[in-house]
């Protein structure tokens, strides 16, 4: 069975000044699962993945991503990875379209293939009648599609989403679940996807990883995690307890 | 061309929709026009009687009319087309969450900055190539002479001075905008900038000048004295990119002047073969007495653009 790893990192480590962000992180994703990523504010998820796509250099350890050197092939890395950004921006001043046609030229789809593309992915993600609407009167919920199309057209083997659903109400978080789930099972995708909305990570994520301090305190299968901390067999377990579990071993 | 060409489209097609540039544009339009259009028809009236001087052509340019020169307005007003342009090209990206996106595509993060620095310099290019072809052809039907091929020369090398000048004030304005984070403070301390160089350099220059060569009553009669007063004034003075340019343009478009100092010491013999050879410089030669002067301006540009780029590039992406 066991699948490759596609993301891999030894003891890497990230040191800003005398607080240490990221601490001996050991971890591996396998190709195809979606990788629940939790943790509070602050504990080091979104600096784990810049170092994961090269835009920040490790202080030590190492890290690859399908195969590179996410420092020294960061270009190869990011060619292959797509990230939405905690806070995604687009061109206000822009359409739809044209945002997305910028990205595809970023990536060097020509034109001819990215027109064809755009119109998919926007009818995909349900923007088609927004299309030619300038972005900056686009909702919170209508930009995290827009990033979600983004995703599509880019068409990556990996995708970093960090927090797609904060700020959104449930109806557009189920959405958001529901298109990352899509990518993942029609587009076959890897998906590192950091958040904080526990039901919904539940619900989708093949494995969980919480993070708490820089440090991985917990990996595994949601059921693993419970049978560990709770002593439950149960399917029907919440996340949110086992959370809170480790959170307060951490904190105590 | 690792996204670079991307990055140029889209800055391109933003500079020329944005309310800004249509302003500046349409206000330089129209103050050159208006200008060309008064300095015109004083030439016109001037020269209905007499014998055609040589270089008619580029007095359009160079005379002062009831106002000022276009080769003045431009002097003074190209800082502003720069620093219009730049001021908000890093810290805009960086509040609205867009750089951190251009960051994780694949390209380099320098054809980020690249492409920026290069669209601002097409734009910039584009608008003085427009405005004095209007010119031109404005001062083709006023005074009805048309440009030799040394004149057209000296407008090409003004123009190419030009460019790298206002380029100049491109990379202060880019340099602010990725030093800080506030839009709205990058705009000030390039505005802050600009006027320090417009009006404060040469008051400060005659602040240095009174310090280290004190004129007085006692030696005031001295042309040694005043000599090194004046030329210290100069040195200083030469500090600003504009006085630079100034100096260089100046004896580019114009060529009876002969040296980019104001005040020359003369004496009989020097007199005498002024006016004996009081002829137009040649091309070559024009260029030969500025050309410091045009190498000095390359060199900050480059300089200025240099260290926005090693501050870029040496930002840590977390700040992004």
């Amino acid at each position: 069975m066991a699948a490759q790893p596609v993301i891999e990192t030894q003891n890497l480590t990230k040191r800003y000044g005398i607080t240490t962000a990221v601490d001996d992180l050991s971890f591996s994703i396998t190709q195809g699962e979606i990788f629940g990523f939790l943790g509070p504010n602050g504990s080091g998820k979104t600096t784990t993945l810049l170092m994961l796509l090269g835009l920040t250099e490790a202080t030590s350890g190492s890290a690859t991503v399908a195969g590179f050197n996410p420092t020294k092939e960061a270009i190869k890395v990011k060619r292959i990875v797509g990230y939405i950004p905690e806070n995604i921006g687009f061109y206000e001043d822009m359409n739809g379209v044209e945002n997305l046609r910028f990205i595809a030229r970023l990536n060097r789809i020509k034109d001819e293939t990215s027109t064809a593309k755009i119109t998919e992915a926007l009818e995909q993600v349900g923007l088609k009648d927004e299309a030619f609407k300038k972005v900056g009167a686009f909702s919170r919920g209508m930009r995290q599609r827009l990033a979600i199309a983004e995703i599509l057209i880019k068409e990556p083997t990996i995708a970093f989403l960090d927090e797609p659903t904060l700020g959104l109400d449930p109806e557009g978080t189920t959405l958001i679940i529901d298109y990352i789930k899509s990518l993942s099972r029609e587009h076959n995708i890897t998906i590192l996807l950091s958040s904080h909305d526990l039901k919904q990570v539940q619900r989708i994520s093949d494995r969980i990883g919480i993070m708490i301090h820089g440090k991985m305190i917990a990996e595994g299968p949601i059921e693993k995690l419970a049978h560990e901390k709770l002593g439950v067999e149960d399917k029907e377990i919440s996340l949110d307890d086992v959370y809170m579990k480790y959170f307060q071993e951490v904190s105590a | 061309m690792n996204g670079i060409s991307a990055i140029i489209r889209k800055e391109l097609a933003d500079h020329f929709s944005s309310y800004r540039f249509i302003i500046l544009f349409a206000l330089i339009a129209m103050v050159s026009l208006i200008t060309t259009y008064m300095v015109g028809m004083g030439l016109k009236e001037e020269l209905a009687a007499v014998a055609k001087p040589k270089f008619v052509f580029l007095m359009l340019f160079t005379s002062t009319g009831p106002l000022f020169s276009l080769v003045q307005f431009v002097a003074f007003f190209g800082p502003l087309i720069g620093l219009v342009l730049g001021f908000d090209s890093i810290n805009r990206e960086r509040s609205t969450g867009t750089l951190s996106k251009l960051a994780s595509q694949p390209i380099y993060r320098d054809a980020i900055i690249n492409g920026k620095f290069l669209s601002g310099v097409v734009t910039i290019a584009i608008m003085l190539v427009s405005i004095l072809l209007v010119v031109t052809g404005l001062g083709l039907t006023l005074i009805g002479v048309v440009p030799g091929v040394e004149e057209l020369w000296r407008l090409i090398i003004y123009l190419i001075i030009s460019i790298f000048y206002i380029a100049f004030w491109l990379g202060i304005s880019i340099l602010f905008s990725i030093l800080f984070r506030g839009i709205a403070t990058s705009a000030l301390a390039t505005l802050a900038i600009w006027i320090f160089f417009s009006f404060f350099i040469s008051m400060g220059a005659s602040v240095v000048a009174n310090a280290v060569v004190p004129i007085d009553q006692t030696n005031q009669d001295n042309p040694q004295v005043v000599l090194k007063h004046l030329k210290v004034q100069r040195v200083v003075s030469l500090i600003s990119p504009m006085q630079l340019y100034n100096d260089s343009t100046a004896i580019v478009v114009d060529p009876t002047r002969k040296t980019t100092r104001s005040f020359v010491l003369m004496g009989p013999m020097e007199r005498l073969s002024l006016s004996r050879f009081n002829r137009p410089l040649a091309l070559a030669q024009s260029i030969y007495v500025v050309i410091p002067h045009i190498i000095s301006l390359i060199a900050i540009t480059v300089i200025c653009f240099g260290v926005s780029y090693t501050v870029f590039m040496r930002q840590e992406i977390r700040s992004l």
